[in-house]
């Protein structure tokens, strides 16, 4: 009885683990279809680019003779979104805002090709076959008898839940609070009457980029700290859930691409542990087929409402 | 084309086009819009009022004429820059931001008046401080005006149809406008408040300068507060005059009622 409670605890912390970067990537899919009403299907190849960045700048850092590990993380961590912002930001000036305004499907195509353009440039760049880092953060707590199952909390899973929580947190203040979280909401509500009370719309479109990419390098850095191995075929799959986790939030909710998340990622832990590792994908889509089937608006999206 | 030509008026529309594939929807229109003058577009329904509106807040971009703001041609400008040289519209529907609270409304409309420094919002400076202060007394001072104080933190989705028309000026007004422009400020209103909404429209022009240009069905209302009135009949211009010129005109009596 006991070990099957502790089994399911350390199925959930693991879970939990896993959901909330799901969840940090997918707030940058939602943002973006909050506001343009179009999937970044390059979104994943920025938080694989995040997690290179990290990997180089903890080996440049290492290097340099910096021994302090909270301060490599800090660095690592200010270094990795800067770049990857950068990133985010580029990406929508030169493949989205110039296709902007026409046919939808033309804007996906764009994304498509920009996922695999980004994802080749770095197989080229550092090579396909994967990369590992030494893992930085050990030990934990471990709950249970000395002798039998024991459940165990690592630091680095501590590390995930706080760094990720206290970004939620940043983010949902500065959505709600700030200036320009207001026009952010403003122009994801009504673009072009944003645009005609004096709002530079193209801006905040920029700014949800740079958001949503900074929030993927964070989780690139959690997420490659976690592992410790990545390779630059990782964004695809990774993209792939976390936009399933904005669906099943609702798409465009911001609150729905964390809770998202976490559900997305404790179903699978679940499913690895209660059933078979080898269907928890199986499993993770084919609940975003039942979502779209039976609840397109998501867990906490509202209906949508045709703009005139 | 010359980016700036000498001009009295406030905003000066010569020979406006604008064709849509086949159809040439606004054809050689042409009005003028002085410092603190109510200036109403009327036509049957239609006839190309809202056309020459989108054209003119920039909404569409025209394809032929000049549209001349304080001097400045306005032509092909985007959106925003055209409503921060201080033309700002309404639309025949209520087009607020409807899952945001009625300040926030009127603070988001104030976006440009504060400083655009990211980090300086980050860091709270005393200037951004002032200035998102500022943005608040001002947003407080027109839903005052307005009669909608006490709704200033309810959604604004959740207001009554004739309050959120209301907010809709403030929220115009809180961008400091030279030239307010206003599609059909009446439709759906009850006779009481379309006379509330008679006396803003004058207070607007009297106590704050600025000058109105108004699409509107209520010819008791046109007629009451206009300075001029130009009349607008299947894209073409047919007259233009103050309200009694037009009123006894029979080319527009004509375009309303028919041929007798």
């Amino acid at each position: 009885m006991l070990e099957t409670s502790l089994y399911f605890i350390q199925q959930l912390l693991n879970g939990l683990t896993i959901g909330s970067t799901y969840a940090l990537i997918a707030i940058g899919y939602t943002m973006v279809y909050g506001i343009i009403g179009m999937i970044n299907f390059a979104h994943g190849e920025i938080y694989m680019i995040g997690m290179y960045i990290s990997f180089v700048a903890i080996s440049g850092l290492t290097m340099l003779g910096v021994e302090y590990l909270p301060l490599i993380l800090f660095i690592t961590l200010l270094i990795s979104v800067f770049i990857s912002s950068t990133y985010g930001w580029a990406v929508e000036r030169v493949a989205y805002r110039p296709v902007r305004g026409g046919n939808r499907l033309i804007a996906l195509i764009s994304a498509i090709g920009m996922s695999i353009f980004l994802q080749n440039y770095v197989r080229i760049a550092q090579g396909s076959r994967d990369i590992a880092m030494p893992s930085l953060i050990q030990g934990g707590w471990s709950m249970g008898p000395l002798d039998g199952f024991q459940a165990t909390l690592s630091y680095m899973q501590v590390v995930i839940f706080i760094v990720t929580f206290i970004t939620m947190t940043g983010l949902t203040f500065f959505i709600a609070k700030s200036r320009m979280g207001r026009a952010c909401r403003a122009v994801s509500e009504d673009m072009k009457m944003a645009g005609l009370l004096g709002i530079n719309t193209n801006r905040i479109i920029s700014l949800t980029f740079v958001i949503g990419a900074a929030l993927a390098a964070v989780a690139g850095l959690l997420l490659g700290l976690y592992y410790g191995v990545t390779n630059p075929y990782i964004g695809f799959i990774a993209g792939l859930k976390a936009f399933t986790a904005a669906v099943l939030g609702g798409i465009g909710s911001i609150p729905g691409a964390m809770l998202g998340g976490l559900v997305l990622g404790v179903t699978e832990s679940m499913t690895s542990a209660y059933f078979s590792s080898e269907y928890k994908d199986v499993v993770s889509f084919g609940l975003l087929i039942l979502i779209l089937l039976f609840r397109p608006t998501g867990l906490l999206g509202k209906p949508e409402v045709e703009k005139i | 084309m010359p980016k700036s030509l000498p001009t009295e008026s406030l905003l000066k529309v010569r020979d406006l086009s604008m064709r849509f594939g086949g159809l040439l929807a606004v054809d050689g229109v042409a009005l003028d819009v002085n410092e603190r003058e109510i200036v109403s577009v009327i036509g049957p329904n239609g006839a190309g009022k809202t056309t020459v509106f989108n054209c003119i807040s920039g909404f569409y971009t025209p394809t032929g004429g000049d549209i001349i703001y304080k001097g400045q041609s306005i032509h092909g400008l985007a959106d925003f820059k055209i409503s921060r040289l201080g033309m700002v519209r309404t639309f025949q529907h209520v087009r607020l931001f409807s899952q945001m609270t009625v300040i926030e409304n009127l603070l988001v409309a104030q976006h440009r008046h504060v400083n655009t420094n990211l980090l300086a919002g980050l860091f709270k400076t005393p200037s951004y401080r002032q200035k998102e202060q500022e943005s608040i007394d001002r947003a407080i001072y027109w839903l005052k005006k307005v009669n909608l104080l006490e709704f200033a933190n309810r959604e604004a989705g959740n207001l009554a149809y004739g309050q959120q028309r209301r907010l809709e000026i403030a929220r115009c007004m809180v961008t400091e406008p030279g030239l307010l422009m206003l599609d059909e400020p009446a439709a759906g209103l009850n006779p009481k408040e379309t006379n509330e909404l008679d006396a803003l429209i004058v207070s607007l022009k009297e106590d704050y300068n600025v000058s109105i240009l108004l699409i509107e069905h209520d010819m008791g209302l046109v007629m009451g507060i206009s300075d001029r009135i130009v009349v607008i009949n299947q894209g073409r211009p047919l007259a233009t005059g103050t309200p009694n010129e037009i009123r006894d005109n029979p080319d527009v009596i004509k375009a309303y009622l028919g041929e007798v």
